[in-house]
């Protein structure tokens, strides 16, 4: 099986012949090998695990808390004491940046991840079941899907009011259809397969069926959607951010900081340039990782050969 | 470039031609040396990974990208076509040098009208006028005997079937008159039916283009026996054996040559008399090709010269052979046959129960409305796929259900194990009745009743291992402990001939035919009375093919099972069945033992069947009873006899008006659904084939 993994070579087709062969632990070594063999993906990969980094270790990086005001030094540019510089009452906009990541992180991970788990339950039933069931539910999930994300989410919070499980329960409930459509067409392709086929006329329940002969072939389609969706979902946490109806004041949330650095544009630029690049690098980190899981595990099958 | 008569117009020298993969080299194609002069049809024969659409692409210098040619020259009428610029290649193809692929559907433009992409290529390699083309195109679908030509000119591709589209790309093949003509497997994805028509189109249209060469690839012995003036055979890349057809069918002088057509069935041998020998091993992979001659692992001739890469010999009279004992393979001197394997045994089967009886299946499914339907308001459409089919399958008994595509085959066992539901009639397991669908049935019943599926490619889950594939029947339709667990998969893989180590692999993993012996050890996990195949072994190499057939041949005899042993391969079914069933439109045309399948009186439509098979003999004699026209749609509800829209011994208005009666031949265990009486079809109908010597 080691040969097997090693053997995944440069070629995206042979790289996912051994994803598909090697054990659940090697899987990821070999995952990991192939992000690092492309340089995109390696420097998207990088960017992401500092930022993890900085979510899990901010309070001991971050110089000063976050919000602490130093009046001296407000709207200071950067220097190498504030190496963002400060905003117009005195905060540390480093300080804040680190700090911020955990937030956003969090929120944003942990709404997508509910997001998949629940899109993959429904997108499992639904495309298994299909009929009448499967129209109503996608047919549901078509009208949620027709509204843009950012007017959906704004409708949701005007009757949760803001705060951050309502944050939470935003992007859950935005990125399910999505999630749970991937996964439906994965299962429509796989459930007419003859192995689905053979477990059947065993006599296998359908929980078997779904969870063990279906729901592995949708992992693929189902890494990279994740990826993506929680790419989107840091921009939907800073957006909120940013209108004001996400994370409330005084959190350092990027898009809150990117909020009240724009109405003091013109004395800190620096207040908005920073949280701003943030969001932009991560959000950017995860797209390059994204995309090379979709080169990676995708692959139409006639290159597989 | 004018060529002087016997000169060839393509002649390969030493061409060895690579793929560059995962950062290697490998070498597809090797020194292979091949000439073909006007007028004479070379075919091209070998199993999958042969290596030989490598060397047709490469004689067409239409290799992809990662391959290239390393060594060798390719001679086309006196110019050396490596030293040609794409440029001057693009002149070539399409006029001088024409390609009949294998997939029509992909080959042909889905948005033009057929008419117009062959008026195209007349206006661009012929230089006609738009009005010229077009008339021409018409007597060019003449020529490929395209019925109705206008109407066929005015179609979209997706509105005619392959047969029809592979004449029309044979018509673009031929307008331009080249002296090269390509032709890829042309006919493997036909009907046999259709095939034959194919075939015979091909050979008047050879025939009567003296100027041009063919190179007719295929994996079909048959096809090549019938259609070939001399066959160059090739194995994992090299060229092992060519000569003129005739003396290669009679007397192969390459071991791969003899292994080859020992493992395929010849129409009208039964596993009673006949034992199968397949070619032990598999064929090696690029990456790890044996030193020395290539076939030497596998051969049961090798000795210590054959660590040496033999030459291709020269054998007399236009033959060649790349084996080292060729002479004394040519005086018979030694037998270069394959072992027949151990553990194959034959018993005559004594029927004392029925394990399965079908009485007047039906299954009809409706299809879907468009939404034009629904705004004229028609009603939605009925397709008919399995019409009323009785039969009953015994203890320890093979039943062979042979038909062509659309003949509702695969159906019937997917209405058998629940998959489909049925309409009408029942299907008694052991006397009991069985639940329509899959809802229920009891795990008895699952128990009872297993089915081994047609595409070993999809036929096990990739993400699980071998183990886990075959340890979860065990576990829940046997109950065994854990602790037995282990032992029991171990058996199951023996008596599929893996071993044991096959456990712990994943199916990406294995070869076609290894998955094929997974998916077959799975369904006698639970020790099933019943086994359906459904064309188990239709998408097997034919060496492969043959060990398949063996096995099954071998389990069944152990445990005494009954089979459906569903195929298209009218010889592949006469061969392992005891009673065979032709299907035709979704009803029963013909039941026969196995002993009298192959002689007459036969209903209509087996005699056509029969005499459609290319034999695999070049000697061989053959009636020519042709099928006209298309299968028609089993939505469309023909009254009568099923076969009269297409029946050469029609007898009038009786077979489109009233349905025939089940006949009962005398002397024999055969009957036959037809109007036509007994005497008559024995006096007019003769044996539909004989084989030479």
């Amino acid at each position: 099986m080691a040969e097997q993994a090693e053997a995944g070579g440069g070629k995206a087709g042979s790289a996912q012949a051994g994803l598909a062969q090697a054990g659940l632990a090697s899987r990821f070594l070999t995952a990991v090998q192939e992000l690092y063999r492309r340089p995109a993906s390696a420097i998207g990969s990088t960017i992401f695990v500092v930022f993890v980094l900085m979510a899990l270790v901010g309070p001991f990086i971050a110089p000063y808390g976050s919000n602490e005001q130093i009046v001296a030094d407000a709207r200071q540019p950067p220097s190498l004491d504030h190496w963002f510089g400060t905003d117009n009452l005195g905060r540390d906009i480093f300080s804040r940046v680190v700090l911020g990541a955990r937030d956003v992180l969090a929120l944003a991970g942990v709404g997508t991840l509910a997001a998949v788990v629940l899109g993959t339950m429904v997108g499992l039933v639904s495309g298994y079941y299909g009929g009448w069931l499967d129209e109503i539910v996608m047919r549901f999930f078509d009208s949620l899907l027709s509204l843009p994300a950012l007017l959906l989410a704004l409708l949701l919070l005007g009757s949760l009011g803001p705060s951050r499980n309502s944050v939470l329960v935003v992007i859950t409930v935005v990125y399910t259809p999505i999630v749970a459509r991937v996964v439906r067409s994965v299962v429509l392709s796989v459930k007419t397969k003859e192995f689905v086929e053979a477990a059947q006329v065993q006599g296998e329940r359908v929980w078997y069926i779904l969870f063990r002969e279906i729901f592995p072939s949708t992992l693929p389609a189902l890494a990279v959607e994740g990826s993506l969706r929680f790419s989107y979902a840091i921009f939907l946490v800073a957006s909120l951010g940013f209108l004001g109806v996400g994370v409330q004041p005084p959190s350092p949330d990027w898009g809150l900081m990117v909020k009240e650095g724009r109405a003091n544009f013109t004395q800190t630029p620096w207040a908005l340039y920073f949280p701003a690049g943030a969001i932009a690098v991560v959000v950017i980190g995860v797209n390059l990782v994204a995309d090379t899981l979709k080169q990676i595990l995708q692959v139409p099958s006639q290159l597989k050969r | 470039m004018a060529s002087s008569e016997n000169e060839p117009i393509l002649q390969i020298e030493d061409l060895t031609v690579g793929y560059e993969q995962a950062g290697a080299w490998r070498e597809a194609v090797r020194h292979v040396s091949l000439g073909i002069p006007p007028g004479q049809t070379c075919g091209l024969v070998g199993e999958s990974g042969s290596g030989k659409t490598t060397l047709a692409l490469a004689t067409m210098r239409y290799l992809p990208e990662e391959g290239s040619v390393c060594d060798g020259e390719i001679w086309f009428r006196g110019e050396n076509l490596l030293g040609l610029r794409s440029r001057e290649m693009r002149k070539i193809w399409g006029s001088e040098m024409t390609m009949v692929p294998q997939d029509a559907q992909a080959a042909l433009n889905p948005s033009v009208r057929l008419g117009e992409q062959v008026a195209e290529l007349l206006r661009h390699k012929v230089g006609l006028m738009d009005s010229e083309a077009r008339q021409r195109t018409l007597e060019l679908f003449e020529r490929v005997q395209l019925g109705d030509t206008e109407r066929v000119r005015d179609s979209y591709p997706h509105q005619l079937s392959g047969g029809m589209l592979q004449r029309v790309l044979t018509a673009m093949a031929i307008s331009t008159k080249p002296s090269l003509l390509v032709l890829d497997e042309p006919t493997s994805s036909l009907d046999v039916t259709t095939q034959a028509v194919m075939l015979d189109l091909f050979r008047g249209l050879i025939g009567g283009q003296q100027q041009t060469a063919v190179l007719y690839i295929t994996h079909n012995l048959g096809v090549v026996a019938q259609i070939a003036d001399r066959v160059a055979v090739m194995y994992a890349g090299d060229l092992v054996e060519d000569a003129p057809t005739g003396d290669l069918f009679r007397r192969p002088l390459h071991p791969y040559t003899r292994g080859l057509l020992d493992c395929v069935p010849r129409l009208g041998e039964n596993k009673s008399e006949v034992d199968l020998r397949p070619i032990q091993g598999q064929i090696p992979s690029l990456e790890e090709l044996p030193t020395g001659c290539i076939f030497q692992p596998r051969c049961p001739l090798a000795i210590d010269i054959c660590e040496e890469y033999p030459p291709l010999y020269e054998a007399g009279s236009g033959r060649r052979s790349r084996c080292h004992r060729w002479e004394e393979i040519g005086h018979e001197e030694v037998s270069a046959s394959q072992p027949v394997p151990e553990g194959v045994l034959v018993q005559g089967a004594d029927v004392e129960e029925d394990v399965l009886d079908i009485e007047g299946l039906k299954v009809h499914f409706t299809e879907g409305r468009t939404l034009r339907d629904l705004v004229t308001g028609k009603s939605s459409r009925k397709v008919r796929a399995v019409d009323g089919v009785s039969f009953d399958v015994g203890r320890g008994r093979t039943v062979g259900l042979v038909g062509e595509s659309g003949s509702g085959k695969t159906t019937v066992a997917r209405a058998v194990v629940g998959l489909a539901e049925r309409t009408e009639g029942s299907v008694k397991l052991f006397d009991v009745e069985l639940p329509a669908g899959l809802k229920g049935r009891t795990s008895d019943t699952f128990c009872c009743l297993q089915i081994v599926f047609q595409n070993p490619a999809e036929t096990l889950n990739p993400y699980l291992s071998v183990g886990q594939i075959l340890r979860r029947p065990l576990q829940r339709l046997r109950d065994q402990t854990p602790g037995e667990l282990d032992q029991a998969v171990e058996d199951l893989l023996e008596a599929v001939h893996l071993s044991g180590e096959y456990a712990s692999r994943l199916p990406g993993q294995l070869s076609g035919g290894e998955k094929q012996r997974v998916a077959i050890a799975r369904a006698f996990a639970p020790r099933p009375d019943l086994l359906i195949a459904d064309e188990p072994v239709t998408s097997l190499d034919v060496s492969v093919q043959a060990s398949i057939l063996n096995l099954f041949n071998e389990l069944q005899a152990e445990h005494a099972i009954g089979t459906l042993f569903i195929s298209h391969d009218l010889a592949v079914v006469g061969y392992l069945a005891d009673t065979v069933a032709v299907i035709y439109l979704g009803q029963l045309m013909e039941v026969s033992e196995a002993d009298s399948v192959f002689d007459p009186p036969h209903h209509p439509y087996t005699e056509a069947l029969l005499s459609s098979v290319p034999l695999i003999d070049p000697q061989g004699e053959q009636e020519e009873i042709r099928l006209e026209g298309e299968v028609p749609s089993p939505s469309e509800g023909i009254s009568g006899c099923p076969f009269h829209t297409r029946c050469p011994r029609i007898i009038g208005d009786i077979c489109v008006e009233e349905i025939p009666p089940w006949r009962d031949i005398s002397g024999t265990d055969k009957r036959v659904f037809c109007h036509i009486p007994e005497e008559e079809l024995r006096e007019e109908q003769r044996r539909t084939f004989r084989f030479s010597e």
